[in-house]
């Protein structure tokens, strides 16, 4: 049904976007960026991609092998990065490995905790040998993804939810803005907390938890432009030709909504991810072990003998919030109406 | 002949728009004469908005100047912003077109008069409120003392525009822009302040710059008229000798673009086709802790009126008359008391969700031709909306259908697949006809269809309106406060005043012996202040 042709309103808007540089550099960093760190497996494994042995590929990655399977003696799952492996395998055959040869949890014995950047741990082990590159980047990842899930459905909610008392207007609207009023009197770092000392927060206990606050950002102003909406002439025309409610709001008025909503969205990212980052820092965030860049930074402030902890959290952190708040201001500009640029 | 106080010449403004660039003014020539009133001229579009923004520098950043304004002597364009504050409301003054919007609806009269004599007149408090009260006195606003603590929504449209010429007059500027000061205005308001602004001119000596659309109606208070038509000067001279000799064809048009004729006379004895009868829309005015109800607005009182099949319904009133709201209330988009009956069935005891089958028997269409089309939403989407709410439309017919709605309104279906922005004001009140006309809805509701459009338009509108009406059989409430269009396109006339019908019968006996005296203060208030009176 709908033909994929930007309308010339979005046109615009996007060679807006396209007309502040930075933004889309930033957009284009920050893309690339994201997918190496999708394909983490693929970029930070402490197994080979692909092996080759006694003529057959082997695929660790996907599949557990015993040590059996390669000729060892025991049926315990194969550690690849020994030297023993090594041996086993590499007469038979060969190993694929990628470009870092470490997991996010991968211990590297080799080399006293924490160990300063080398040949082989780019950016040094933390203070339980693990890699902290490999831990950065399943810890981009994971915040970023976190931030994403966050920004989604508190702006679904969000929209739904001031939309309606947008629409309705009267008693839906009081009630609704007096409930916000008092939900977000709540103090949800404290009940974080509590709740985290009654649960093991994973990722999605995490996301619902700081969705029941986050959802309320929205609301206003979607509120607002809804109010707004639904005196439009072509609104009114709209309801003249018979159309219901649902059809209204989210045919007619919405798109006008959208625009404040798009220009939020990059804002409430940022936010997410540095409030994931902050409880993670304090302790109360993702299981311990995840990789999180929270928790690097509570390794660097621990371990300030190795300062290659906590330079490389604040750079990445840095890095990314600059990339997203770049990225936020694009967009901003791209539909903002007034923005010209004059060549 | 001294040098001319405002001297414009070869002016070209242009716009960045996406990649390209649009001029908007071509190399306009112009001057103004101490004392004097020169009317700038044109249909919207034509650039001479703009041209008297450039004056005071008050254009968006993305315009581009070339060509000379001197004021007194001083290139303004080469002026700083700084120097420009010295300019605008000192030596040179604006009047805006709409007095609620360019009014600070948070500050007082007082204080928004007061300012403009602080920052350029250096005046104290107490010596600002004196000048303050005497302004307000010589623009005529009556109890002034009282209304110096006035918000401006405390204030009619008149008072208004009172107040914001009291403002532009705070400073005694030599040169005062007006434009479009009476387009928001009911006619016999328009009247008031057009006298006001001859009044003041003859008193203060300063001269006037007024900007209209309408050639007929600043006839008699210019000494000169420029008119301008998509971004050049067209044709310029003394008053007298453009109206009694027009040169350019276009100046013809507009001298001759008051809607003339009338619609084509009913069969015997039509049926009726909506009835309606004590409507009443009252608003509660609340106060008070408990939101007691201490009050009404009483929007429509008691009203009934009756339609017939084929017949063209004319409610004229001014502003704030109930108009508007008894076209929503016949519609069932405002609530209201009172019984409706339509095609013989009894609709204002159905709910929303009852009525909505019957919605595309009825249909509106409103004033604003941009308002009233969404901006996101291509043409044959806008027209075709209401066929897939109605379920009207097979596969292949819905294209079809909309195709033929197009073209009955005199639209080129090619058009279809483009977006409303890039239509003109008349085109895009042709596409709002069409998207009623497309359901094949027995009644319009028209609200003010041609207010916002101009003169020109505004002919071919009504002759299109008229021509559908007799081809589908339509009938139509026409709602206006433009008694020249109300006549051209009306059976039978209500004129409202205050939610009632002050008059009512058959246009003809209306305008030729109107019985009551408001109805006869409107008559000559729109017909001289339009015609050549």
């Amino acid at each position: 049904m709908t033909r994929f042709t930007l309308n010339p309103l979005n046109q615009r808007r996007w060679q807006n976007f396209k007309r502040n540089r930075r933004g889309y550099v930033s957009l284009w960093i920050f893309t690339i960026l994201f997918v190496i760190t999708l394909l983490a497996e693929v970029v930070a494994n402490d197994k080979p991609l692909l092996l080759w042995y006694d003529g057959a590929p082997y695929f660790p990655t996907l599949v557990t092998y015993p040590e059996t399977t390669f000729g060892g003696e025991f049926e315990l799952e194969m550690d690849y990065r020994q030297d023993y492996a090594r041996e086993l395998i590499e007469p038979e055959g060969w190993m694929l490995w990628p470009p870092i040869r470490y997991s996010y949890d991968t211990i590297n014995y080799a080399r006293m905790a924490p160990a300063i950047p080398s040949l082989d741990n780019w950016l040094g082990t933390d203070d339980q040998g693990r890699d902290v590159l490999a831990r950065v980047i399943y810890g981009f990842r994971i915040s970023v993804l976190f931030g994403l899930a966050l920004t989604l459905f508190s702006t679904v909610i969000g929209v739904i939810v001031g939309a309606v008392q947008g629409f309705y207007g009267g008693k839906i609207d009081l009630f609704g803005q007096r409930f916000i009023e008092i939900w977000s009197g709540m103090p949800n770092l404290y009940l974080l907390i509590i709740l985290s000392s009654f649960v093991e927060p994973g990722f999605w206990w995490l996301l619902g938890i700081m969705l029941l606050f986050q959802w309320m950002t929205l609301v206003d102003v979607v509120r607002a432009e809804f109010l707004r909406g639904r005196n439009l002439e072509y609104v009114r025309a709209a309801k003249a030709l018979g159309m219901g409610n649902v059809r209204l709001m989210f045919h007619h008025i919405l798109p006008n909504a959208m625009i404040a909503t798009v220009t939020f969205m990059p804002f409430i990212l940022t936010g997410a991810i540095t409030t994931l980052t902050s409880l993670d820092f304090l302790g109360f965030g993702l299981p311990a072990g995840s990789p999180s860049l929270g928790e690097l930074i509570a390794q660097g402030k621990n371990n300030l003998q190795a300062p290659w902890l906590g330079i490389t959290a604040f750079l990445v952190m840095s890095v990314m919030l600059t990339l997203l708040v770049f990225i936020g201001e694009a967009c901003r500009d791209a539909l903002d109406p007034r923005k010209y640029y004059f060549n | 002949m001294d040098k001319p106080l405002l001297a414009i010449n070869d002016l070209r403004i242009r716009f960045a728009q996406g990649e390209g660039q649009v001029e908007a003014v071509k190399g306009v020539s112009f001057t103004v004469n101490a004392g004097e009133t020169v009317g700038l001229v044109g249909e919207s579009g034509s650039g001479k908005s703009i041209t008297a923004l450039s004056i005071l520098q008050l254009l968006p950043g993305n315009a581009r100047f070339s060509g000379t304004i001197e004021f007194n002597g001083e290139a303004l364009l080469a002026f700083s912003q700084a120097q420009m504050r010295q300019i605008r409301g000192h030596k040179i003054s604006m009047i805006f077109q709409e007095p609620m919007t360019a009014l600070n609806p948070l500050h007082t009269v007082e204080k928004q008069i007061g300012e403009v004599l602080a920052i350029h007149l250096g005046l104290e408090r107490s010596a600002a409120t004196a000048k303050t009260l005497e302004l307000l006195e010589l623009v005529g606003i009556h109890d002034a003392h009282n209304r110096l603590k006035a918000y401006p929504h405390e204030l009619s449209g008149g008072q208004r525009q009172r107040v914001m010429i009291a403002m532009a007059l705070a400073c005694e500027p030599t040169l005062l822009i007006a434009d479009e000061p009476t387009t928001a205005l009911d006619v016999t308001v328009q009247r008031q302040i057009l006298n006001l602004l001859t009044q003041l001119q003859d008193t203060l000596g300063m001269a006037i710059l007024f900007i209209s659309h309408d050639l007929n109606l600043i006839r008699h208070i210019t000494d000169r008229i420029c008119v301008m038509k998509d971004g050049e000067v067209v044709e310029h001279g003394p008053t007298g000798e453009v109206f009694k000799a027009p040169q350019h064809p276009y100046t013809i048009d507009l001298l001759n673009a008051e809607p003339t004729g009338q619609p084509k006379s009913l069969t015997d004895n039509p049926p009726v086709l909506m009835n309606a009868e004590r409507i009443k829309v009252w608003f509660p005015v609340k106060k008070g802790f408990f939101r007691r109800t201490v009050g009404h607005v009483k929007a429509v009182t008691d009203l009934s009126l009756a339609i017939c099949q084929g017949e063209t319904l004319g409610i004229v009133g001014e502003s704030g008359s109930g108009k508007t709201t008894l076209g929503m209330a016949l519609l069932k988009l405002q609530n209201s008391e009172g019984e409706i009956h339509f095609l013989n069935q009894r609709i204002d005891t159905l709910n929303q969700k009852q009525f909505r089958p019957l919605r595309r028997e009825m249909q509106i269409v409103f004033q604003d031709p941009f308002g009233s089309l969404s901006p996101r939403m291509t043409i044959a989407d806008i027209v075709g909306e209401g066929l897939d709410i109605h379920k009207l439309a097979g596969s292949g017919s819905r294209e079809q259908q909309i195709i033929s709605a197009l073209s009955d309104v005199g639209l080129d279906p090619q058009c279809r697949h483009r977006y409303p922005h890039e239509f003109s004001g008349g085109q895009r009140q042709r596409i709002a006809i069409a998207r009623a006309l497309v359901l094949r809805p027995r009644l319009i509701v028209l609200d003010e269809p041609t207010s916002a459009l101009d003169r020109t338009v505004q002919s071919q509108i009504i002759d299109l309106l008229r021509s559908l009406q007799q081809k589908y059989n339509l009938s139509y409430i026409f709602i206006s406060h433009d008694l020249a269009v109300v006549k051209a396109m009306s059976h039978r006339i209500i004129v409202m005043q205050g939610g009632q019908i002050v008059e009512q019968g058959a246009t003809r006996n209306v305008f030729t012996e109107p019985r009551q005296a408001y109805t006869r203060e409107l008559i000559n208030a729109a017909f001289e202040a339009g015609h050549s009176g």
